[in-house]
C-alpha cells in the first residue's frame, strides 16, 4: 500500500541502515581488538600492576645477632627500645602534632627540624622516627595521650646495648642509622624505622651475618590501604650470634691497666691466633653512638688529647724500640753475620764516620754476646750486628715476621706499618741509603713503623718457633666455627729461635731489663724484651732525664713485648703505652699482670663457649594462611 | 475473501492476546539476558550479596519488563500522537530542572516530583525520538535537506541538547545530539550536506575547547590523552580500569574473584566501569559474549526498522537502536581507555534505575512498532 514517495523514502531508509549497520560492525571490531589487546596481548603487565595493587609487602626488622666473648659473656645485645613513629600519610599536620608531642617529652626543636626534613623526603607510608630511647614514664605519658597524637604511634623497637662499654670500643664499634647509600644495598629491610647497621669494629665487619632477614608479610590491601589479610608470610631469620676470641676478663684487666694512659695492649693466641685480648686506650661508650650522639659527646671525644676514637692497636704506628731486636738478631743469626757467641764491646757509644751513635746505658755494656746483649738490650751491640747483616737481610726477615704488613683482621682500619729498605728510602725521601740508616734500624729506630698488632704477632711468631700465625677476632657465626686457612712456616733454625728465646728469657727471669716483671705462676713463666721508642731523636743532655720532667708529648714511648710459657709457648703479648717512659718501668708491669690472668683463665682449664641453637628460638609463624586469592 | 481475511487479521489484531503472540519475543528473551548478566555482576562487586544493588535492580528490572510490555501493546498510532505532547513537556522539565532540580553526583539533574524523582534528560532521549521520527515521517525525502525542514528538525534536537549541556550533562548530550542527527541521516539527508558539516565540525574542535568545555571536562579529556600524568588524580579511574580489564586476560579471574572492584581500587564499579568488572572476572570470553548478545539485540532492532510500514515506525525502531548502540560505545570505549571518561552507564547492565528505564521503555516503543508493523500513517496525520 506505500505510495510511490515512500517507496523512494523507504528505499534511502534501508540503504542508509545498512551504511549505519556496516558501521556499526566496523565499531565493534575496533573495540572487539582493543579488548583483545588489553586481555591477550598486554595482560601480564596489568595482571602485574594489578598484583602490586593488592598486594603490600610488611617486613618484620630481624633481632640483631649477639656477640659474645669466648665464654659466653654477652658482649653486646638487644634491648627494647622505646620509641615514637610518625606515618607522614597518617599525619595531616606534621608540625603540630610534633609540636604535641614536644609538650609531653623532651624533643629539642633540631630534632624536630630533622624530623620533619625526614618526613619531607620519605614515602608517605613508611614511618618515621620521632623520638627513642624513652623512659617507661615518657612511654606510658605517650601512651595515654595517645588519640589525640594522629598518626604519630608508640611502639617498641629495638636498641643495642654494649655491657661494657668503653672496655670494648673499638672492638666491638657500634651501630647506627644507614646513609641514604647504604639503603640502596638493601632498600627493604634498611628503610625500617630505626633500622641500624654496623659502623666500626665488628658490628661494621659481622654486619651482614648480625643484621639477619626480616619476616616478610605479603598483604592484601583495598584501595585506601587497609589490611584485608595476610596472604603469606616468609619467616625471617633472627641475626647470627657471633662469638669472638676475646676473653672479657682479660680485656677488662687490661683496660683497667690501661687507665689514664694512651696505648694498647694486644694478647694473642701463638697458634691460632685468636686475639685474647685487643685494648685500645683510652676507649669511649658506644652506647652514646647507637642513639644519636650528642655534640657536647662527640666534641669531647675530637679534642680529647689522648684521642679516644683511634683504634691504636691496629692504627697506631710506633717505632718498635729495643723489642725489634730479637728480628735484627735473627736476621744476623740466619745470614751467619753474627755468631752466638761472637762479642761486642760495649762503651757506651759507636762512631761511624763523624757520628756518634750512643748506647742507652751511659758508660757502656763492656763485653756482650747475643744473650747478654738482648738480657741487657746493649744498643752498641746491635748496632755492630744490624752493620753486619746488612739492611736487606733485616728488612727480609722482618717481613716475614709480618712487619709492614696487614693481616686481615676482621675489624677495619689495620695499619700497615712500615719496613724500610733502600729501595723504600730511593722511593719516599729521594735519598741514597747510608750506613746510619742500618744502624737506626738496629735499635728498632729510624724510619721503622709498627702497630700494636704487629709487634704482638711478631713477638707469636717468635713464640711458635717461626709459624706464620694471623690474628682473628671472630671464632665462630652462629655456632658454626669460623675456619681459619693452615699457617705457613716461614723457616726458621730451631736452634736460631733457641738462642733468641733465651734472650728473651733473660730479660724477665734473669735480672735482665724486665726483671721486675717476672711472673709468680708456676709452670707459666714469660721471656719478654723491653723497648723505648724515640719520639723524636733526642740529645744526649735529655737521655736518663727522669721522664717526668719531659713535656708529655716528647716522653718516649714504652713498649714490651713477651710470650709464655717460655717453654712451648701459648701466648704472645704486646703492650705500648704512648709517651710512657720506658719500657720496662711502665709497659712490662702491665704485661706481667695481664698475662697472670691469662695464665690463670687458660682454656684447659675452662670450657669454650657454643651457642645455644638457633632453632629453638625462631619466630614462630603467627596464624599464616598459605597464599590464599 | 481476501478483503475479508484482512478484515478479520485487523480485528485480530485489536486483540490483546493476537498482539503478545506476535510480539518479538526474543528481543524480551535478550534483554533479560544481558540485565541477567548485570545482576550477576552487581552480585559479585557488593562482595556475594544482593545487597546493596543486585536485588533492588532485579526489581527495577521486573517493573521495567512489565513498562516495556504496557509500552509494546500500546499502539503506534497512540505514541505517534502523543510525540509532540511528551516533547513538550520533556522540554519543560528540562527548563524547570535548570531553575529547581538538584545536583546528583558530578552532572545528573534530578527533579522532585511529589514522591518522584525523575531525570528530565532521561525523559527526553525518548521524546527527542518520537518527536523527531513524527517530524521527519511528514517530510518527503527531496525536502529532508531543505532548510525549511531541516532547521526545525535541528531544533528539535539543539534546543534539550544545549539545556542539558548547561546542567552541565555532557554524556547525554552528546546521546542526544547524535542520536537526532542519526535519524535524520537515516530519513536521508543529502551528502552534500553531510560532508561539509563534518568537515566544519572537525575544524571547530579547537574552538570548542577553548569557549564551550568547563574545566573538569577539559581535564577529564587531557587527563585521557595522557593518564600517566596523573595515576593517582584524574588519570586513576583510567588507569584502574585497564589494569582491571587486562588482568584479566582470556577467561578472568573467576566469579567474585575480580581483585581490582572487590579491593576498590575500581571506581564506580557497580555503574560506569561494570564492563571492567565483567572484563575482570569472566575474561576476554566474557566480553566477547555480551557484545555478542547486544549485536543479536541490535539486529532485531534493525529488523523491526526495516519492517515497518510506516516512516515514522521505521525512524522510531532505529531511533532506540541508534541511542542503545551509542550507551554500548561511549561506555565501552571508555571503559577500555579509547575515549575519555563520561558518566555514561552500560545499558541493562550498569546499576541505575532511571537509565534501565529508559532502555527498557525504549525498546517498548521500537516492539510497539514492530506489532504494530503493518499499520499505516498518512504523512499528514
Amino acid at each position: 500500500m506505500m505510495d510511490g514517495r515512500d517507496s523512494v523514502r523507504f528505499r534511502t531508509f534501508t540503504r542508509r541502515t545498512a551504511i549505519l549497520s556496516a558501521g556499526t560492525l566496523g565499531l565493534f571490531g575496533l573495540l572487539t581488538g582493543r579488548m583483545f589487546q588489553l586481555s591477550v596481548l598486554e595482560r601480564e603487565r596489568f595482571a602485574t600492576m594489578a598484583e602490586d595493587n593488592r598486594i603490600n609487602l610488611q617486613l618484620l626488622a630481624p633481632r640483631r645477632g649477639r656477640i659474645y666473648d669466648r665464654f659466653g659473656v654477652e658482649l653486646a645485645r638487644t634491648a627494647q627500645n622505646f620509641r615514637l613513629l610518625l606515618t607522614p600519610e597518617r599525619t595531616p599536620d606534621p608540625k603540630a602534632a610534633l609540636a604535641r608531642v614536644a609538650s609531653l617529652i623532651d624533643l629539642p626543636a633540631s630534632r624536630i627540624n630533622r624530623v620533619l626534613r625526614e618526613v619531607a623526603r620519605s614515602k608517605p607510608f613508611n614511618p618515621v622516627l620521632v623520638a627513642e630511647g624513652l623512659t617507661w614514664d615518657e612511654f606510658a605519658r605517650i601512651n595515654l595521650h595517645a588519640p589525640d597524637l594522629m598518626g604519630i604511634a608508640p611502639d617498641v623497637g629495638e636498641l643495642r646495648s654494649y655491657p661494657f662499654g668503653p672496655w670494648l670500643s673499638h672492638v666491638l664499634g657500634y651501630v647506627a642509622g644507614p646513609t641514604d647509600k647504604d639503603i640502596e644495598d638493601d632498600p627493604e629491610l634498611l628503610s625500617l624505622p630505626g633500622f641500624r647497621i654496623g659502623r666500626s669494629g665488628v658490628e661494621k665487619a659481622a654486619d651482614r651475618a648480625l643484621r639477619g632477614k626480616p619476616d616478610a608479610s605479603h598483604k592484601e590491601v583495598n584501595a585506601h590501604g587497609r589490611v584485608i589479610r595476610e596472604l603469606a608470610r616468609t619467616p625471617g631469620k633472627p641475626g647470627e650470634d657471633v662469638v669472638l676470641s676475646l676473653d672479657m676478663e682479660v680485656q677488662k684487666l687490661a683496660q683497667e691497666r690501661m687507665a689514664g694512659h694512651s696505648g694498647s695492649v694486644v694478647v694473642m693466641d701463638v697458634h691460632s691466633g685468636e686475639l685474647i685480648s685487643i685494648v685500645s686506650a683510652p676507649g669511649f661508650d658506644p652506647n652514646d653512638f647507637t642513639t644519636t650522639v650528642t655534640p657536647k659527646v662527640w666534641r669531647a671525644l675530637n679534642e680529647d688529647p689522648l684521642k679516644p676514637l683511634l683504634n691504636k692497636a691496629i692504627t697506631g704506628m710506633y717505632p718498635p724500640g729495643s723489642t725489634y731486636k730479637p728480628i735484627v738478631a735473627l736476621a744476623a743469626l740466619a745470614t751467619g753475620a753474627m755468631s752466638p757467641q761472637a762479642r761486642v764491646f760495649c762503651s757506651g757509644a759507636t762512631s761511624l764516620g763523624r757520628h756518634v751513635f750512643h748506647c742507652w746505658k751511659r758508660g757502656g755494656h763492656g763485653s756482650m754476646d747475643m744473650t747478654l746483649a738482648m738480657k741487657h738490650s746493649c744498643d752498641v751491640y746491635f748496632y755492630e750486628c744490624a752493620r753486619r747483616t746488612g739492611i736487606e737481610a733485616i728488612a727480609a726477615m722482618s717481613r716475614k715476621f709480618g712487619i709492614g704488613q696487614a693481616y686481615g683482621l676482621e675489624i677495619p682500619g689495620e695499619k700497615k706499618g712500615l719496613m724500610p729498605d733502600p729501595a723504600w728510602k730511593k722511593r719516599a725521601r729521594h735519598d741514597i741509603w747510608r750506613d746510619g740508616d742500618t744502624y737506626n734500624v738496629g735499635i728498632g729506630q729510624g724510619a721503622v713503623l709498627t702497630t700494636p698488632l704487629q709487634l704482638c704477632v711478631m713477638t707469636a711468631r717468635l713464640a711458635n718457633g717461626g709459624k706464620a700465625v694471623v690474628p682473628h677476632l671472630i671464632k665462630s657465626y652462629d655456632g658454626a666455627p669460623y675456619v681459619r686457612p693452615s699457617v705457613e712456616d716461614i723457616g726458621l733454625d730451631p736452634g736460631h729461635v733457641a738462642i733468641v728465646h733465651e734472650g728473651m728469657d733473660a730479660v724477665t727471669n734473669q735480672g735482665g731489663t724486665a726483671a721486675r716483671s717476672r711472673l709468680d705462676v708456676e709452670g707459666f713463666d714469660m721471656a719478654g724484651k723491653t723497648g723505648t721508642a724515640q719520639v723524636r731523636r733526642l740529645t744526649a743532655a735529655l737521655r736518663g732525664r727522669d721522664p717526668s720532667t719531659i713535656p708529655y708529648h716528647l716522653r718516649d714511648h714504652a713498649l714490651f713485648i713477651a710470650f709464655a710459657p717460655v717453654v712451648q709457648p701459648r701466648y704472645a703479648i704486646a703492650v705500648v703505652v704512648e709517651h710512657g717512659g720506658g719500657g720496662s718501668r711502665i709497659a712490662a708491669p702491665i704485661a706481667k699482670d695481664v698475662m697472670t690472668l691469662v695464665a690463670q683463665r687458660d682454656p684447659s682449664h675452662k670450657k669454650l663457649f657454643v651457642p645455644p641453637s638457633r632453632s629453638a628460638e625462631a619466630v614462630p609463624n603467627p596464624e599464616g594462611k598459605p597464599n590464599g586469592a | 475473501m481476501a478483503l475479508d481475511g484482512t478484515i478479520a487479521s485487523a480485528a485480530r489484531e485489536l486483540r490483546l492476546a493476537g498482539k503478545l503472540r506476535t510480539l518479538n519475543w526474543s528481543i524480551v528473551l535478550l534483554v533479560t539476558l544481558i540485565a541477567s548478566i548485570g545482576f550477576a555482576l552487581l552480585y559479585s562487586v557488593a562482595g556475594g550479596s544482593l545487597e546493596p544493588w543486585a536485588g533492588r535492580q532485579i526489581t527495577r528490572f521486573g517493573a521495567g519488563l512489565v513498562l516495556l510490555l504496557v509500552v509494546a501493546l500500546i499502539h503506534v498510532r497512540t505514541w505517534y500522537r502523543l510525540a509532540y505532547p511528551l516533547y513538550g513537556c520533556s522540554l519543560l522539565l528540562l527548563v524547570a530542572t535548570e531553575f529547581a532540580g538538584r545536583m546528583g553526583k558530578g552532572a545528573e539533574r534530578w527533579i522532585d516530583i511529589g514522591p518522584l524523582q525523575l531525570q528530565p534528560s532521561e525523559l527526553m532521549k525518548l521524546a527527542l525520538i518520537l518527536a523527531l521520527a513524527r517530524f521527519l515521517h511528514g517530510v518527503l525525502l527531496d525536502d529532508v535537506s531543505r532548510p525549511s525542514r531541516l532547521l526545525p528538525a535541528l531544533l528539535l534536537i539543539v534546543a534539550p541538547a544545549g539545556l542539558v549541556l548547561m546542567q552541565p550533562n555532557l554524556g547525554t548530550a552528546t546521546i542526544l545530539i547524535a542520536g537526532g542527527c542519526g535519524l535524520i541521516f537515516l530519513a536521508g539527508l543529502s551528502w552534500k550536506i553531510i560532508v561539509p558539516v563534518i568537515a566544519i565540525g572537525l575544524a571547530i574542535i579547537p574552538v570548542g575547547w577553548e569557549f564551550a568545555l568547563k574545566d573538569y571536562q577539559k581535564q577529564r579529556v587531557q587527563t585521557f590523552l595522557d593518564p600517566d600524568s596523573d595515576p593517582l588524580g584524574a588519570g586513576y579511574n583510567i588507569t584502574q580500569s585497564k589494569i582491571a580489564l587486562g588482568s584479566g586476560g582470556l577467561f578472568g579471574k573467576g566469579f567474585g574473584q575480580g581483585t581490582q572492584s572487590r579491593l576498590n581500587f575500581l571506581p564506580e564499579k557497580q555503574t560506569d566501569f561494570i564492563f571492567t568488572v565483567l572484563g575482570e572476572e569472566f575474561g576476554l570470553v566474557g566480553l566477547m559474549v555480551l557484545m555478542s548478545l547486544y549485536l543479536a539485540l541490535l539486529a532485531q532492532g534493525v529488523r523491526i526498522g526495516l519492517q515497518a510500514r510506516s516512516q515514522f515506525g521505521r525512524l522510531v525502531a532505529m531511533g532506540v537502536c541508534v541511542n542503545f548502540l551509542l550507551y554500548i560505545l561511549i561506555n565501552t570505549s571508555m571503559s577500555m581507555g579509547l575515549i575519555p571518561v563520561v558518566g555514561i552507564p552500560l545499558p541493562l547492565v550498569s546499576y541505575g534505575g532511571t537509565a534501565l528505564m529508559t532502555v527498557l521503555v525504549g525498546f517498548g516503543l521500537m516492539l510497539s512498532v514492530q506489532v504494530h508493523r503493518n499499520v499505516e500513517i498518512p504523512r499528514g496525520a
